[in-house]
């Protein structure tokens, strides 16, 4: 490969902005979050003076002491984790479920099946009455509520689907030829043979309930059924002061406390982080390739 | 070959007819079709049974009534909605939102992409692109959180920085509604861009080197290869992200758009998705809020089929 045409001055000008300008983008995404985890340590007298950027002055855990001695923020924690392990097994299980059957060219009615998911992209009943239909199923307040409405998303259903069509189809021949039924195909052939996938999709599924929003805005309105996103909201929001107001003998909305919940909230995306990295370049691609 | 992949085929039918072949492939497949039943079921509850909901458009919906009881009242909600007060900004602050997506998001990924594919010290790549995908992961409270916590005037550093740097008046950017939009397109900058560029990078890895090699000879530079390989290597990548962008044109993110809006700002930060809720849950008016979202997700199906079929007309492959 040719290496002159790197060599002109205009080149390495266009080579140096590059990277300047690729490195900054990399402070912009690092910064912010660096900020507010020194902030989570620094002292209330230095967030008020923002002496600290990336390094507090002074250390000090008192912000995080405090917060884990608080019941509203531990159960709102629990709560977090219950949902997303419980959500996550659910999902992951109605996908993988749903996925093989479709993945099978011969099954009749399958397209039928495909054309129907595929529709629900395009188009939905919306926000009122997909509300209607949870608070007539009895959910409104319930847990249920946040994992059940969300419970396949049709983009991972379409790429497992794919996965599983590109499954060496000998074995699992070899497999009925042995005298597998096909539930055994399906538990002891397929599904040993996906687990990276498998690995992804339950990681993705987890991101998506933990950072979940919406459905506790629409479906909770106990706050003692709060996730940890709806607290994040409630202490930093531009109205924190009045949501707290309910909460105030618990809450003292310091400014390090804003700080610390966020740190708390990111911090298990960003521990899991690495592993989603590893897998999910594979997924978006598999995605993306059309049949 | 799907036959041969099929489960032992059963006999052949000794009585011909239409019934017992559908109930004779029902049994050979009966797992296949178990498998299928919850899942479908979810598709079904979830998503077909609220399509159904859709009909409270038409009706004065009333809860203790139900679908049956409550009164068909026709287009009434529609007229109110395009004769109301509200539809000329939800659609002014829907489009403004979205001409600047079209302007400033779209464009971004496919620049960042093309920036990366230049870069060749592989160690800076590869820590640039982790950097960048991070944000896909965080929520948008989080997102919003650090939006708080850097713009707002309390206690936000950079509100404090512009303010002791430049001097001036202190703004308090997150409740002025000039600064709604700017804070948006930056939040989805920050937190879309970097995943986004995934599906160029991916794209661009599958451009032949030899088209890259032919140019040289033919004494093209860095940038006419960019323009005259590289550009026309991603188009059709570029042309189907388009259009999956213009089905949503009118969906902002609603999670987004909710947590940034507040009483000073709500004049340019309600939107039609925000709208349905507001009206919808906090108010009570379950049809309205209906026909509101029916509306949004009629002209949401109709540029999706727009933009394929002119992509097809412009010699490009659509979506479908």
């Amino acid at each position: 490969m040719s290496v002159n045409q790197y060599r002109s001055v205009g080149s390495r000008i266009f080579d140096a902005i590059n990277i300047a300008v690729l490195v900054g983008l990399g402070m912009i995404t690092l910064l912010p979050l660096l900020y507010v985890l020194a902030g989570s340590f620094a002292s209330e007298s230095e967030i008020s003076s923002r002496t600290f950027f990336l390094w507090p002055e002074k250390f000090v855990t008192s912000t995080y002491e405090y917060i884990f001695a608080t019941d509203v923020f531990i159960r709102a924690l629990l709560t977090t984790i219950g949902v997303t392990l419980v959500g996550t097994v659910i999902q992951v299980a109605l996908t993988l479920t749903m996925a093989y059957p479709l993945a099978k060219r011969y099954l009749p009615g399958r397209t039928l099946v495909l054309n129907l998911v595929i529709f629900t992209v395009v188009f939905s009943g919306g926000i009122i009455p997909t509300y209607l239909v949870v608070r007539d199923l009895g959910m409104l307040n319930s847990y249920w509520a946040l994992i059940l409405p969300l419970a396949i998303n049709p983009f991972y259903l379409i790429i497992v689907k794919s996965f599983f069509q590109e499954l060496p189809e000998a074995l699992e021949e070899a497999a009925r030829i042995d005298g597998a039924t096909e539930m055994g195909v399906f538990f002891k052939i397929v599904l040993p043979l996906s687990k990276p996938i498998i690995a992804t999709f339950s990681l993705f599924y987890a991101v998506g309930i933990w950072n979940d929003y919406m459905s506790p805005l629409l479906y909770i309105d106990d706050s003692s059924k709060w996730t940890l996103q709806v607290l994040v909201r409630q202490l930093t929001g531009a109205d924190a002061q009045n949501a707290l107001s309910a909460l105030e003998t618990v809450f003292f909305p310091t400014q390090g406390l804003k700080f610390a919940v966020v740190v708390i909230a990111t911090l298990p995306i960003l521990c899991f982080y690495p592993f989603l990295q590893k897998h999910f370049v594979k997924g978006v691609l598999i995605g993306s390739v059309k049949e | 070959m799907a036959t041969d992949l099929a489960p032992p085929p059963v006999k052949a039918a000794k009585v011909a007819g239409h019934k017992p072949d559908r109930a004779r492939t029902l049994w050979r497949y009966r797992w296949l079709y178990l498998l299928l039943i919850p899942g479908l079921a979810y598709f079904i509850v979830f998503k077909y049974v609220p399509m159904r909901g859709l009909q409270i458009a038409f009706q004065d919906f009333v809860p203790f009534l139900g679908y049956n009881g409550s009164e068909w009242v026709g287009f009434k909600h529609f007229v109110d909605l395009f004769t109301g007060p509200d539809f000329g900004r939800l659609m002014y602050n829907t489009l403004y939102l979205a001409f600047l997506n079209v302007i400033f998001v779209f464009p971004a990924p496919i620049i960042v992409a093309l920036m990366l594919n230049e870069l060749r010290i592989n160690i800076l790549k590869r820590s640039v692109q982790s950097l960048i995908y991070i944000p896909h992961f965080l929520s948008w409270t989080i997102v919003a959180s650090l939006t708080y916590i850097l713009f707002s005037v309390d206690y936000g550093v950079l509100a404090g920085w512009v303010h002791e740097i430049l001097g001036g008046q202190k703004i308090d950017y997150v409740a002025q509604p000039d600064w709604f939009r700017p804070i948006i397109i930056l939040q989805t900058l920050w937190k879309t861009t970097g995943w986004t560029t995934i599906i160029y990078l991916a794209a661009l890895a599958g451009v032949n080197h030899e088209l890259y090699e032919a140019a040289r000879m033919d004494g093209a530079g860095r940038w006419r290869q960019l323009w005259h390989v590289t550009l026309p290597a991603i188009r059709p990548t570029i042309v189907v992200m388009a259009i999956l962008m213009s089905g949503n044109l009118l969906d902002m993110s609603f999670e987004q758009i909710w947590l940034m809006t507040n009483n000073l700002n709500r004049a340019t930060a309600d939107v039609f998705d925000t709208f349905v809720f507001y009206v919808g849950i906090n108010q009570g008016a379950f049809s309205y809020a209906t026909a509101v979202g029916l509306f949004k997700g009629v002209v949401g199906v109709l540029l999706i089929f727009g933009s394929n079929w002119l992509a097809k007309r412009l010699g490009q492959r659509g979506l479908f």
